[in-house]
């Protein structure tokens, strides 16, 4: 075939540029370092020629945006039609004061809420817990009861807006608020709209704000799913994180691997539970990290989509193609920032929306410059903002569909991410699973391993890290940073105080044994939640009750 | 006397961010401590009380949710209350803003790292102001 | 004797300071454990141990809650490897048992196995009998049911608790070899996996081999969701009473302390003998001329031996 034989020729010229033009060049002018590699330690070579692409083959391996495998896009026109959702993650201490944000953020245009909780709340304890003290208001948002939450979504017409809203094991009760703040409205849960984190394995894996322990969690997740396909169809019941995964020192292969193995285990727990794919499977949704190596980045993720699209064809019989397309959410990478010179995580930002948008994104999170010191302000938060802004109206990255595809690298990459992932999900297959892996400490060990190394390849000069490493200057502290008020504890302590005394006990203690006996058995635990919130039962007493019944989990650590 | 210096290593809080502490436990192993990690979600009563009971050289705390001015103080108070502040070095690492770093030493963390420290710092400030 | 007054009333701080005296080989421990040698012997000793991953601390910290319920005071000491080429380790066994840390009727102490000169088993046989002179009554040891050493510390215990989990199959097979013997008391953890019954099978077979009196129950148990946990501690506390009831108690803490005599008499040989940087350098020097064949290691040896034994200490 003349294609093979151009190809041979092509594979000779090489390694005669190789020999006669680099290797007598080397010693004269020797390159920088002895080994290359990105920004995940892989190894890259000095050139990408036809030759590493040789088996490439356009329509298996790429396809059509908006066709199967999906790894130029999800969508046929991609960003020609509708930018990218910014959606920046904010959360304030009060319910009161988030309100006023979310209100002057939907005057200003903005349609789409992410709402960040407390950690309290995220570990479904009240306010006035012990081990809330002092972490209450602190990274988010404190929700006690329904009362909080009708707060939270004052005058916020909810068939209006979508809300993500960054909860993990105590989602189903955060959701069931948020149906009941709607039914006050007057609003059909049919018609809202929005996400729920609801990823525990990345909890276990990374994340650390899990309650219970693996089996009862994915049951609660099941529920969400089966109760979501009727009742709020519109709704994304589930976010696939790999972002935690990466910040805890993952490479890029294994955030894929191990987010991809996380979701191939909700899609199985979910058809045990009885419920078809293709029911389910279009409301499945991923959330991943942007690091600095933009072009490994822009092939993370189309290698993500490819794998994903066949395991869900291949692995699990999806017929419906919105099944196969593995949508996702970005945030730039906030372990990449450094506390020294931090105007200077600007521009890691920006390269790493840039990687975002070319790897295909469908929405985008950008941290603010001052994140590596404290809560960022609002100032720093108008500047993330607008380099999405930037990249969005004036790279002009936008205006065509996944622009990178055909670069003998990026191919080269994505292949080879594609493959080392995929190698990574047959090992936690052959471990019984991911729930099984995590429990074996498999993939925390593999990510502290990645850590370790970054960390002491940062301490040998290895890897340089722009005014941390290499090129420092002398700084002054940095002033102006957001504060926290400390009397918000207080507060919160004092709502409860009166919402128990206002609202009738008996009736929640009732709408709480009726939970409990549910849970003891298999039926689905959505109602027996919107039940007990509704008549304001709290937060950490719905949660009580299933720690009661459930237990907690405990941590594996692996060092 | 030649015995490895023992450090407790664990999280204050309920911030489930542990890359920073499991990182800095390793390292300290490496430099040939014994490090006791107690994991997530410590109140500092509990921290104070395993500390006793290791008898630790060291207490290594890691906070990344911002609670630092409230829990770390308290660690302190609670090792002088028990009569042990004077024979454990307190440190802490994490996003802790520069302007609340003197306020901390002057309530007893004897170091503060913030991110991007080298672990060689750490294990050196370690060194070279343990208290017996 | 401060510190031991101070133990003897109960005093935490001496126990985990008397601990670490005995961990570093104080010479001025030796005096103190000899002191409070006659408070104890009170406590029971249990030493628990399976392979890694089988959920020994887990199950360490129910059974201590429960016996916490019964009023009864316990002390934990959880043993983990140290690295051999940094003699650094990460002991991390007080992570399951955080909420015991609060409690002042439970003492936990992590060890790091260290390179001990006079053996780990001493080092923990010392610290047990610290926790028992502080007035604890049940002592766990728990400890990774792999290697010699780890094996001689559980083998000092009253009542050997072995953790098993279900599909472990061929590694039965091993480890019987070296440890099944010594188990008092079998608990299958995780027995809500499958293969739990068949691993229990596989058990009681080997136990079928078993001689003696004492034949070892086998008991399933979810140590994460407490289940199983009450009767397992029932097995244990029955083993304990057919110690007492048959005078096997006296018969086993007899083979212990002979053990013990043996090891600590060993121990103060080798200190005489290169107890100093001067005693290594002059067997060093030795060394080299046997290797020479200047001198046989015979006469060195005997001449070694004849002169630390006049040597005073």
């Amino acid at each position: 075939m003349l294609k093979d034989e151009k190809l041979q020729q092509l594979k000779k010229n090489q390694e005669n540029w190789q020999k006669n033009k680099v290797e007598k060049g080397l010693g004269k002018f020797p390159e920088r370092k002895d080994r290359f590699a990105t920004g995940s330690n892989e190894e890259v070579e000095r050139l990408y020629t036809p030759v590493d692409v040789e088996d490439f083959d356009y329509e298996a391996d790429l396809g059509f945006p908006g066709e199967y495998p999906f790894t130029r896009g999800v969508q046929p026109t991609m960003y020609r039609g509708r930018l990218w959702t910014m959606r920046q993650y904010a959360g304030f201490a009060t319910a009161e004061e988030s309100n006023k944000r979310y209100k002057y953020l939907l005057d200003q245009g903005q349609t789409g809420l992410s709402v960040a909780f407390d950690l309290p709340t995220q570990i479904g304890y009240d306010s006035d817990h012990a081990l809330s003290e002092g972490e209450v208001g602190k990274v988010g948002v404190a929700i006690d009861s329904l009362k909080d939450m009708e707060i939270l979504f004052d005058d916020i017409p909810l068939d209006k807006v979508s809300t993500s809203m960054t909860i993990n094991a105590p989602a189903s009760v955060l959701l069931a608020m948020y149906i009941a703040v709607a039914e006050k409205q007057g609003v059909s849960s049919v018609d809202l709209r929005g996400t729920i984190q609801n990823d525990i394995l990345k909890e276990y894996i990374a994340r650390g704000t899990y309650i219970f322990p693996t089996e009862p969690s994915m049951r609660l997740i099941t529920d969400i799913f089966e109760y979501c396909s009727e009742e709020v169809p519109n709704w994304n019941t589930i976010s696939i994180s790999g972002y935690h995964i990466r910040e805890a020192g993952a490479t890029a292969i294994q955030e894929v691997a191990f987010t991809l193995a996380d979701g191939i285990a909700y899609v199985e727990a979910a058809i045990k539970a009885g419920l078809d794919v293709d029911r389910f499977a279009p409301r499945l949704s991923f959330f991943f990290n942007s690091h600095n190596d933009l072009l490994e980045e822009v092939a993370k993720f189309r290698a993500a989509r490819r794998i994903w699209a066949k395991i869900m064809k291949e692995r699990f019989g999806a017929k419906n193609p919105k099944s196969m397309q593995l949508k996702f959410h970005t945030q730039t990478g906030g372990s990449t920032l450094t506390a020294q010179q931090p105007d200077n995580n600007i521009v890691r930002v920006a390269i790493q929306t840039l990687a975002a948008v070319l790897g295909g994104t469908q929405s985008l999170h950008t941290n603010s410059k001052d994140e590596a010191l404290a809560l960022p302000t609002e100032e720093s938060v108008r500047i993330a903002l607008r380099t999405q802004q930037i990249v969005a109206h004036e790279s002009g990255v936008a205006e065509t569909v996944d622009p990178l595809a055909g670069s003998y690298y990026v191919e080269s990459l994505t292949n080879k991410i594609e493959k080392e992932a995929l190698a990574y999900i047959k090992k936690i297959d052959d471990l019984g699973g991911a729930a099984s892996a995590i429990d074996k400490g498999f993939m925390q060990k593999e990510i502290m391993d990645s850590a370790y190394e970054y960390q002491k390849q940062i301490e040998r000069e290895e890897r340089i890290v722009v005014g941390m490493n290499k090129f420092r200057v002398k700084e002054e502290v940095p002033k102006g940073l957001l504060k926290v008020d400390p009397t918000v504890g207080e507060m919160q302590k004092e709502k409860l105080v009166q919402l128990k005394a206002e609202r009738n006990n008996d009736l929640v203690l009732e709408k709480l044994n009726a939970l409990k006996t549910a849970a003891t058995g298999s039926e689905n635990l959505m109602l027996y939640i919107l039940d007990a919130v509704r008549e304001y039962a709290t937060l950490g007493e719905v949660c009580g009750v299933l720690r009661e019944v459930f237990g907690e989990y405990q941590q594996n650590v692996i060092l | 006397m030649n015995r490895p210096i023992r450090v407790l290593v664990g999280k204050p809080g309920l911030d489930g961010h542990d890359r920073g502490a499991k990182v800095i436990a390793r390292a300290l192993r490496d430099a040939g401590m014994e490090v006791i990690y107690t994991g997530l979600r410590l109140t500092p009563e509990q921290i104070v009380q395993a500390a006793i009971q290791e008898d630790v050289d060291v207490v290594a705390l890691s906070i990344l949710s911002g609670a630092h001015n409230h829990l770390l103080p308290k660690v302190v108070d609670l090792l002088k209350s028990e009569e042990v502040y004077d024979e454990v070095l307190v440190i802490c690492g994490g996003v802790i803003p520069e302007e609340d770093i003197p306020v901390l030493k002057e309530k007893g963390i004897a170091g503060v790292f913030t991110p991007g420290t080298p672990t060689q710092v750490t294990i050196d400030f370690i060194k070279e102001n343990l208290k017996r | 004797m401060e510190l031991v007054e101070r133990l003897l009333k109960g005093d935490k701080r001496a126990a985990a300071r008397l601990i670490t005296m005995v961990e570093n080989n104080d010479p001025a421990v030796i005096a103190m454990l000899s002191e409070i040698y006659k408070y104890t012997g009170k406590a029971e000793v249990i030493g628990i141990t399976g392979p890694p991953g089988s959920g020994k601390s887990t199950l360490t910290d129910k059974l201590t809650k429960l016996l916490r319920k019964q009023n009864k005071k316990v002390g934990i000491i959880a043993v983990d490897p140290t690295s051999p080429f940094t003699g650094g380790s990460i002991l991390g066994d007080r992570i399951r048992m955080s909420d015991l840390n609060t409690d002042p009727g439970v003492f936990i102490r992590s060890m790091g196995t260290r390179g001990h000169l006079g053996g780990l088993a001493l080092a923990t046989l010392g610290a047990v009998k610290i926790l028992d002179a502080y007035g604890l009554d049940y002592i766990f040891i728990e400890t990774v049911g792999v290697g010699q050493s780890e094996v001689d510390i559980v083998k000092a215990a009253d009542t050997v608790l072995m953790v098993m989990v279900p599909g472990l199959g061929d590694d039965i097979q091993a480890i019987k070899a070296g440890i099944m013997e010594i188990g008092d008391v079998f608990a299958i953890n995780k027995a809500d996996r499958e293969g739990a019954d068949r691993t229990k099978t596989e058990i009681e077979m080997m136990l079928d081999f078993n001689e003696g009196d004492w034949r070892p129950p086998v008991k399933k148990v979810v140590a994460i969701h407490n289940e199983g946990v009450e009767t397992l501690l029932e097995s244990i506390q029955r083993h304990r009473t057919y110690l007492e009831d048959t005078g096997e108690l006296i018969e086993r803490r007899s083979k212990n302390s002979e053990r013990e005599i043996l090891d600590l008499a060993q121990h103060s040989l080798m200190k005489k003998m290169v107890g100093t940087e001067e005693d290594k350098y002059e067997i060093k020097v030795f060394a080299e001329k046997v290797a020479k064949r200047k001198m046989d290691p015979y006469t060195i040896s005997n001449e070694i031996v004849e002169k630390i034994t006049n040597k005073k200490d």
